[in-house]
């Protein structure tokens, strides 16, 4: 399955899994990071029920500075 | 105390600073102490698992004690700046919102059309939206017709340190919406503009290059701090009125020489 995280392709093994999984596997942890799939946000509460389908595209966003 | 009311808090400083495009995160944290602002801004950008510019800013979030302002930079539609906000109010635990729509690249002039149907959407959803927008007065009304309780109108386009570019439109705002909080956004250069800005009413000023890119940032943001509380005091002491023509300050009864030659193109023959 491939899915497009913070704009690069990545290939999973499996062709099931959630959000919460992607997450743990690519090393996201703590609570400074916020979620949105296919350009919609998605709760941290829900990571663990939030399929991933092929194609699908994933950002993962942290606070940086701004003005 | 005269203090800037928004969204049901008060603040005692009329100085809202960026956090973007210091030198270094130390001078960062100092300038932003420097200026005595307690409202900062911040955003949100993709970031890998070992980058570690996110924990550096959530250190900062923890011991600054600012009530956070997070922005949707770089949004040009109203998806992608709903997406952005629900991130940020679920990262920074804050339902305020600087609220951002681009609808040109080369001036990043705000989107009015979107902004108002973005901020519909996020006052919907319980945002405090802080809209940046551009000063027409039209664009305004809207947004607080959508539910948006503070404007944040441009002086001039982001980072061009132009200063206030229509004052006439700005003038106007404050005239006609004089209830409302008005944040002067962006393109604030110089102190001496941020009192300007001031001085004409409105209530609180948003800059973040002109002290960032300052040569000396702490310095620069503590002049802006005196720049802004100036010309607050300046606007609540009342301005004279301008006059076309002179008006001796000094008291003209019992001058002495009051008999001596008039002096040449005074308007009489010598």
């Amino acid at each position: 399955m491939e899915i497009t995280v913070n704009g690069e392709q990545v290939t999973l093994e499996k062709n099931s899994g959630t959000v919460a999984g992607l997450l743990q596997t690519l090393g996201y942890i703590g609570e400074t990071f916020a979620v949105a799939l296919n350009g919609d946000f998605v709760a941290r509460a829900t990571y663990g029920e939030t399929p991933l389908n092929d194609g699908d595209s994933l950002d993962i966003v942290a606070p940086v500075v701004g003005g | 105390m005269d203090q800037l009311k928004l969204y049901g808090k008060a603040f005692d400083s009329r100085l809202l600073i960026g956090t973007a495009l210091y030198p270094s995160p130390a001078i960062m944290r100092e300038s932003v102490a420097a200026s005595g602002a307690q409202i900062i801004t911040l955003s949100l950008r993709r970031q890998s698992p070992e980058q570690q510019q996110g924990k550096m800013i959530w250190d900062y979030i923890q011991e600054s004690g600012c009530q956070l302002l997070p922005n949707t930079a770089g949004c040009k539609t109203p998806k992608e700046a709903i997406a952005l906000a629900e991130m940020s109010r679920e990262i920074f635990h804050t339902d305020w919102l600087k609220l951002e729509v681009i609808g040109d690249d080369y001036n990043l002039q705000p989107d009015p059309y979107g902004l108002v149907e973005s901020a519909r959407e996020l006052v919907r959803r319980g945002f405090k939206v802080l809209p940046y927008c551009t000063d027409d007065l039209l664009v305004c009304r809207k947004l607080l017709d959508v539910g948006c309780e503070v404007l944040m109108p441009w002086g001039a386009p982001i980072g061009t340190g132009q200063g206030l570019m229509n004052k006439y439109n700005l003038r106007t705002l404050r005239e006609r919406l004089p209830n409302i909080p008005l944040i002067i956004d962006a393109g604030i250069g110089a102190p001496s503009q941020a009192t300007e800005a001031m001085e004409m009413g409105f209530d609180a000023v948003l800059l973040n290059t002109a002290v960032a890119k300052a040569q000396n940032p702490v310095l620069m943001a503590e002049a802006f701090k005196l720049a802004v509380a100036s010309g607050r005091a300046a606007r609540t002491a009342g301005l004279m009125l301008k006059r076309q023509t002179a008006s001796p300050s000094t008291p003209t009864l019992d001058m002495p020489f009051w008999q001596q030659a008039p002096v040449a193109g005074a308007g009489e023959e010598l």
